[in-house]
């Protein structure tokens, strides 16, 4: 059977997948978190609570700052400390709730932690019963964003312009980029939980049919999802061939319903919604049992971590404790990148806190990290036949560095989604990337 | 031979007719232009820098000529000298001027700002502002990749490469405020030079509360505010944590300088008017 996938370009990194099949584990239950305000796109959410104050587990300390916004509930019990600037992974200060627990308090039972079933707030039958608004309602109540790496509110996505329609509900458990698991570990170890959020999905979008997109280099995810869907004609389950950048939404799009998203458009004007396995899964612990987003499964993995591995780990626990879990960092580390090595950004700050967005940290030897010399340009073309989007990449990279930023707008630069295919491919080293990055600056700044 | 003579006969005739075309095409639509513009953009340097508001040295010398006053229409880089050559081209009485200089709020030497981690993109400021906090732990202080050199037009601006810090040249320097517009941590500033005051700034632009200014640089502001109340003539304020002096207020007691405990108000000697 030929496999699908999207049309034009992509590449094909080594997938380096050190931690699959290396199960869920529980963190340590952290004794002080540090909640950003902002930990999606959008406006940052509002605080609403006061230093001193006692706050519950799972409770919310900032509310929605607008309607693309998410709110944020802090993962342990506790007194809320500060409320004050802090550093982010990029080393940039945001305003974020330190929330420390009680030292009094005894120890809980639970000192790692898990997905646990016991319970749930609502039975199946009171499931069944609520509208696709009340489950929209509750998913921005429970504070879930995508958790693919955007961090786009869930509940925008849910919530169609006046006019618009969606048919087709597409799941990404595609995880292109090298090394990262996260998605994979969880598709294994619960795909029945992610299978229910999809149900509520597409309840709350109002869609018939979904399909969920998982790259053919994960077999036992694929079959532990087929297994779930099997007495479910509208789930449709989908191997797709391994290629970069086969998770990207405009490409994943492509490859399941063979719809093209317009030039500057968004999903939904091709009739689709698209959200992360691990999105569903947050929707399904939110509607069952009514717990916000504030744990989930990340990897940190990377050649030289002794225990690489898959971690369920509280959003704003210190980054460092979480690296730990793994053994710690590696002697000769180059970089450690937040995210996938295609896309993902390098950390400046190891002891920052984690973000919501935050599924995967990348521990690189000084050897892999170290930027090649730069050549000039042989108009090989690899990056043109490699890109995705099909722009010409040499072209954009030599209207950045001459400063021409009219006319790479003209050549679809805001098309550009960065997936790095370009730069990877490319023979002479040219940070092709980061001049397109450069070119949008360019045309921010001009206005 | 005879076609040597023919051809060259041709051509010449050919040549006469473009030539009467031409004239004729020139007398008709002849465009009548003031001709101390000419003049005035002679004198302006031509570097169409924008320091003036306008849009090049053509349009600062097109409203030199319109205008009835020479009072709003300064251009940086000049000297005194030519100013007054231009307002006596336009016949108007010289403009009240001063000259501006840019001074760069940030003293990033690498010994008092330690490298905390390591860029290895492409030489670009305002990429790595966009990254993240840049190569020191201060968010507010100068990347050393050297936008406002390639920026600026009269190349008043060098770069140290021990140092990773870019330094103006007074002497060439006209305020023109091309490298503020480039810096995207916004540090070159532009400062008004009084005749007989010194040049006093605060080089720094650290925003952040004292204990963490602090410990990011040995030489920051921490908005301690011991100018302020030293200051004899209220030039200076402070906002989020910075403290800035205004150069129209100074009168260059150096009260401030010798008081900061930070070592991070600066001052120098007024440079000479441009020639």
């Amino acid at each position: 059977m030929k496999l699908k996938r999207f049309k034009n370009g992509g590449v094909h990194p080594d997938p380096m997948k050190l931690t699959a099949g290396k199960p869920i584990v529980g963190a340590p239950c952290p004794r002080k978190v540090t909640l950003f305000l902002s930990q999606h796109i959008g406006a940052p959410a509002k605080c609403i609570v006061k230093v001193g104050e006692k706050v519950e587990e799972g409770q919310m300390v900032a509310e929605a700052g607008g309607f693309v916004s998410a709110p944020v509930h802090t993962p342990i019990a506790g007194v809320v400390k500060k409320i004050d600037l802090v550093r982010d992974s990029q080393g940039l200060w945001k305003e974020a709730i330190l929330i420390e627990e009680e030292p009094s308090e005894e120890p809980k039972k639970s000192q790692t932690l898990g997905f646990d079933q016991k319970n749930p707030l609502r039975s199946d039958d009171q499931i069944e019963k609520l509208s696709g608004k009340e489950i929209v309602d509750i998913i921005a109540e429970a504070g879930i964003v995508g958790l693919g790496g955007a961090a786009f509110p869930t509940r925008v996505k849910l919530t169609l312009p006046p006019g618009k329609k969606a048919d087709v509900f597409l799941i990404n458990g595609a995880e292109c980029e090298p090394y990262l698991t996260c998605d994979d570990a969880l598709m294994r170890a619960y795909p029945g939980e992610i299978v229910r959020g999809i149900r509520y999905l597409m309840k709350a979008s109002g869609t018939s049919k979904a399909m969920i997109g998982i790259e053919a280099n994960k077999p036992e995810a694929i079959e532990a999802l087929e297994m779930v869907t099997m007495s479910s004609p509208d789930i449709e389950v989908v191997p797709l061939r391994t290629a970069y950048p086969q998770g990207g939404e405009k490409q994943l799009i492509q490859a399941l319903t063979g719809r093209a998203v317009p030039a500057g458009g968004l999903p939904i004007d091709a009739g689709v919604i698209v959200d992360n396995v691990a999105t569903a899964f947050a929707v399904y612990r939110a509607v069952k049992f009514g717990e916000p987003l504030v744990k989930r499964v990340a990897t940190v993995t990377g050649v030289d971590v002794k225990d690489a591995g898959n971690f369920i780990v509280a959003v704003g626990t210190d980054m460092n404790s979480v690296l730990e879990l793994a053994g710690g960092i590696p002697e000769e580390t180059g970089k450690i990148i937040s995210g996938g090595p295609m896309m993902g950004r390098a950390v400046s700050q190891p002891d920052a806190p984690l973000m919501k967005a935050n599924g995967g940290f990348v521990l690189m030897p000084k050897t892999d990290t170290a930027r090649g010399e730069v050549a000039p340009c042989v108009r090989c073309c690899k990056c043109v036949d490699a890109c995705p989007m099909n722009l010409q990449p040499y072209l954009l990279q030599i209207l950045a560095e001459y400063e021409l930023p009219d006319d790479a707008k003209e050549n679809g630069v805001l098309n550009c989604m960065e997936c790095g295919c370009c730069s990877f491919i490319c023979p002479s080293n040219r940070p092709i990337v980061d001049f397109i990055k450069l070119s949008k600056l360019q045309l921010r700044k001009k206005g | 031979m005879i076609y040597v003579f023919l051809s060259l006969g041709i051509v010449g005739v050919i040549g006469l007719i473009a030539a009467l075309l031409l004239y004729l095409a020139a007398k008709k639509f002849k465009v009548e232009e003031d001709p101390r513009i000419a003049e005035v953009e002679a004198l302006l340097p031509g570097a169409n820098c924008g320091g003036c508001g306008l849009s090049g040295c053509a349009a600062f010398a097109r409203a030199c000529c319109t205008a009835t006053s020479l009072d709003d229409l300064n251009c940086t880089g000049l000297g005194d000298k030519e100013m007054a050559e231009i307002a006596r081209i336009v016949g108007l009485a010289e403009g009240t001027r001063v000259r501006k200089i840019a001074v760069i709020r940030c003293n990033a030497a690498c010994e008092t700002r330690k490298l905390v981690n390591h860029f290895d993109g492409i030489k670009s400021c305002a990429l790595e502002h966009s990254y993240y906090q840049g190569e020191s732990a201060c968010n507010f202080g100068c990347l050393g990749l050297g936008d406002c050199v390639v920026a600026c037009p009269f190349g008043a601006m060098t770069f140290s490469e021990s140092d990773l810090y870019p330094t103006v040249d007074a002497d060439k320097c006209t305020g023109c405020g091309k490298c503020r517009e480039a810096c995207p941590r916004l540090l070159p500033t532009m400062r008004e030079l009084h005749p007989g005051k010194q040049l006093v700034y605060v080089n720094c632009s650290n925003r952040n509360k004292g204990p963490l200014a602090m410990k990011e640089c040995d030489v920051s502001c921490i908005g301690c505010g011991l100018c302020k109340k030293k200051c004899p003539s209220e030039a200076i304020t402070l906002e989020s944590f910075l403290a800035t002096i205004h150069g129209d207020k100074c009168i260059s007691c150096l009260e401030c300088v010798s008081v900061c405990p930070r070592k991070s108000i600066i001052a120098e000697e007024n440079p000479a008017p441009l020639p």
